[in-house]
């Protein structure tokens, strides 16, 4: 039943995308297919440290794992796009399998500077291995328009669809996997992780998981960025990515797939948008390049102070009935007076 | 043999600068428990508050003394103005917030500074000094570095020993309500937290950037830096926050020395997973209860 309800709305949701791209030109369609490659990476962040309560500030190199392994699979064995697709989810997963069994021990700020050197330091390894991985110039990445439509087909156009199409499956999947006994457990461990252990789960293992799930859907979203922008080097993998990734994820609104959409769109749309408005009031090109970086800082702040649960949840208490009471606060970086025993286990 | 000396004596020059911001991430992490992601911002910032000023008037102490200043102003109005109002909210905002400063600071500074790279003048000398035939791998300006940052340390370790804002400031650290009930404003006391956090950080930019250039993300990579100093020390402690940038500098500078640039970044990723391996809440960190 719910799988039905979630199938259902994915497909509208493909056939409004499918209609508005063909309406839009080649620059809106490739937006899109930005968003939706960032909503697909956002989506597995959100369930990572909105449902498993484990934070990263390194997803930009399960990204750069799946943007590598998709831009080598394509350059060196050919693969059918779905293949590379498939590959670089699973590989980018089984990076985030070790990191998530190293992680598994670690709490909230030690997680972040350890999520944090990753993003970092794996970057560096491209221009280390400059004869694999391209240097700082990096791999390019070539995708064709399958010939069954027609060559007068904008190329764009066809890059929105696939990506939507894989973003949307990604959230469908997620959809269901957040309903599961798994994201049950997640749940669980993230409000409490001693009740969770005493309740028979594995807290090690569910963590890890975690991290294997959302590093996975990291790795294809790498992937479809490549894609997207045909090239794969190390600046694109950079600390301000996973950043972006994260401000995304907390700014929609952390747990929640529909707050992953909305965080993207932010992330894609709003730079632009500002850009626009500042060229159009005559600023100098030196300034109007930092306007919308200064402008993004703006919004973070205050959509934080505004909507502490993020636009999701700012859209749940416009739109919702009766608003639930609010969420008690994340473990992932609880904040507390050392003393105060109760709360000690949140840093820890 | 020589080498060793001096890419060890480098790197505890740079290991200090590491400490520097690592130790004011310590101060606001014990006062607030909240990471401060913009403070190598901050630091960027004051930084060219000094260059203004350096150039200005030619006196590179006015400057040093401008920016010190500015770090601590800068520091107070956005506990002030921002992150007090962020105290009730999910920790997780906080981070977002401090993020959200990071990025409008830097966003700010390529508006009225220009994005473009620009040189920053060192206190003293930066020839290598040498021991009898002997390079030594450090400066004049090094040993100035390290001088600083230490004395910064010891003047901060003073103050929370020996004076009665340390008593308060360590008040609020311990814990926030009972030192509220005893008459300590806490608001205040964290203002002062994060000026003081400002200061330090205001400290490591003027340093560190004669040998990085200035820019709107100058101090991104030293900000990592630094964090993971803090982290390996164990984040409640000021003296860890030191240790961490120290060893984190030698290791760094001995890897980037012999086995070249590349590998810095896997290196200070090495020595941050090992540690934590070890021990998950860093160096320097007591053995917390976890209540059931």
């Amino acid at each position: 039943m719910t799988l039905a309800r979630h199938v259902g709305a994915a497909l509208a949701v493909a056939v409004v995308l499918a209609i508005l791209t063909i309406r839009l030109g080649p620059f809106r369609d490739y937006q899109i297919a930005e968003a939706a490659a960032y909503v697909t990476a956002v989506a597995g962040l959100t369930y990572l440290i909105g449902l498993s309560g484990q934070i990263s500030i390194g997803h930009g190199a399960f990204m750069a794992v799946g943007a590598y392994a998709a831009a080598l699979l394509l350059l060196h064995l050919d693969w059918p796009l779905e293949a590379v697709f498939a590959a670089s989810a699973v590989i980018a997963a089984a990076a985030g399998g070790i990191i998530g069994a190293a992680a598994a021990r670690l709490r909230g700020p030690y997680l972040a500077g350890a999520t944090l050197m990753l993003a970092v330091a794996l970057p560096s390894l491209a221009d280390k291995y400059a004869g694999v991985f391209g240097g700082d110039q990096g791999l390019s990445v070539a995708v064709t328009t399958p010939a069954w439509l027609g060559t007068t087909f904008p190329p764009t156009r066809w890059l929105a669809w696939i990506t939507c199409a894989a973003a949307l499956i990604t959230l469908v999947l997620l959809a269901n996997l957040g309903r599961s006994r798994i994201g049950r457990s997640w749940r669980a461990l993230r409000d409490d992780e001693i009740a969770a252990a005493l309740s028979g789960l594995n807290v090690a293992r569910m963590r890890m998981l975690a991290f294997v799930v959302s590093s996975a859907c990291a790795g294809l979203g790498g992937a479809l960025l490549a894609v997207v922008t045909d090239i794969v080097s190390p600046g694109a993998f950079n600390l301000a990515l996973s950043i972006s990734l994260l401000t995304a994820a907390i700014l929609g609104g952390l747990g929640s797939l529909a707050g992953a959409v909305w965080g993207s769109l932010v992330l894609v749309f709003v730079p632009t948008y500002v850009t626009d408005v500042a060229n159009s009031h005559g600023l100098s090109s030196g300034a109007s390049s930092n306007v919308p970086i200064a402008a993004y800082g703006v919004v973070l702040i205050v959509v934080m102070l505004v909507f502490p649960s993020g636009i999701q949840g700012g859209l749940r208490r416009l739109l919702g009935p009766v608003a639930p009471a609010a969420r008690p606060p994340f473990n992932a970086l609880r904040r507390h007076a050392p003393a105060s025993e109760k709360q000690e286990e949140g840093t820890r | 043999m020589q080498e060793f000396v001096e890419f060890t004596l480098g790197g505890v020059a740079f290991g200090m600068i590491y400490a520097a911001i690592g130790l004011s991430l310590v101060l606001i992490w014990r006062g607030t428990r909240i990471l401060n992601y913009s403070q190598g911002a901050m630091a960027m910032f004051t930084t060219y508050v000094a260059l203004i000023v350096i150039n200005h008037t030619g006196n590179y102490w006015e400057g040093f003394a401008v920016a010190l200043a500015s770090g601590l102003v800068l520091g107070a109005a956005l506990e002030w103005v921002v992150v007090r109002r962020i105290e009730d909210k999910p920790p997780l905002n906080a981070v977002i917030v401090t993020i959200g400063l990071l990025i409008f600071l830097e966003g700010l500074a390529g508006i009225i500074y220009g994005g473009q790279y620009r040189s920053f003048p060192p206190a003293f000398s930066i020839v290598g000094l040498t021991l009898g035939s002997t390079a030594l791998g450090i400066s004049r300006n090094d040993e100035f570095t390290a001088g600083a940052v230490l004395a910064a340390a010891l003047g901060l370790a003073a103050l929370f020993r020996y004076t009665s804002v340390g008593l308060r400031l360590r008040a609020t650290a311990f814990n926030a309500d009972v030192a509220r009930l005893l008459g300590v404003r806490i608001g205040r006391v964290l203002t002062l937290g994060w000026a003081l956090a400002g200061l330090i950080g205001a400290l490591a930019g003027v340093l560190v950037t004669p040998s990085t250039f200035l820019y709107p993300n100058s101090m991104d990579s030293i900000f990592v830096l630094g964090f993971t100093a803090a982290v390996i020390g164990g984040l409640e402690s000021p003296v860890g926050a030191v240790v961490g940038g120290i060893v984190l500098g030698v290791v760094l500078n001995l890897a980037g020395g012999y086995l070249g640039s590349d590998l810095v970044p896997i290196f200070g990723l090495a020595v941050l997973a090992l540690v934590l391996m070890v021990r998950p809440s860093g160096l320097f960190s007591t053995t917390a209860v976890r209540q059931v």
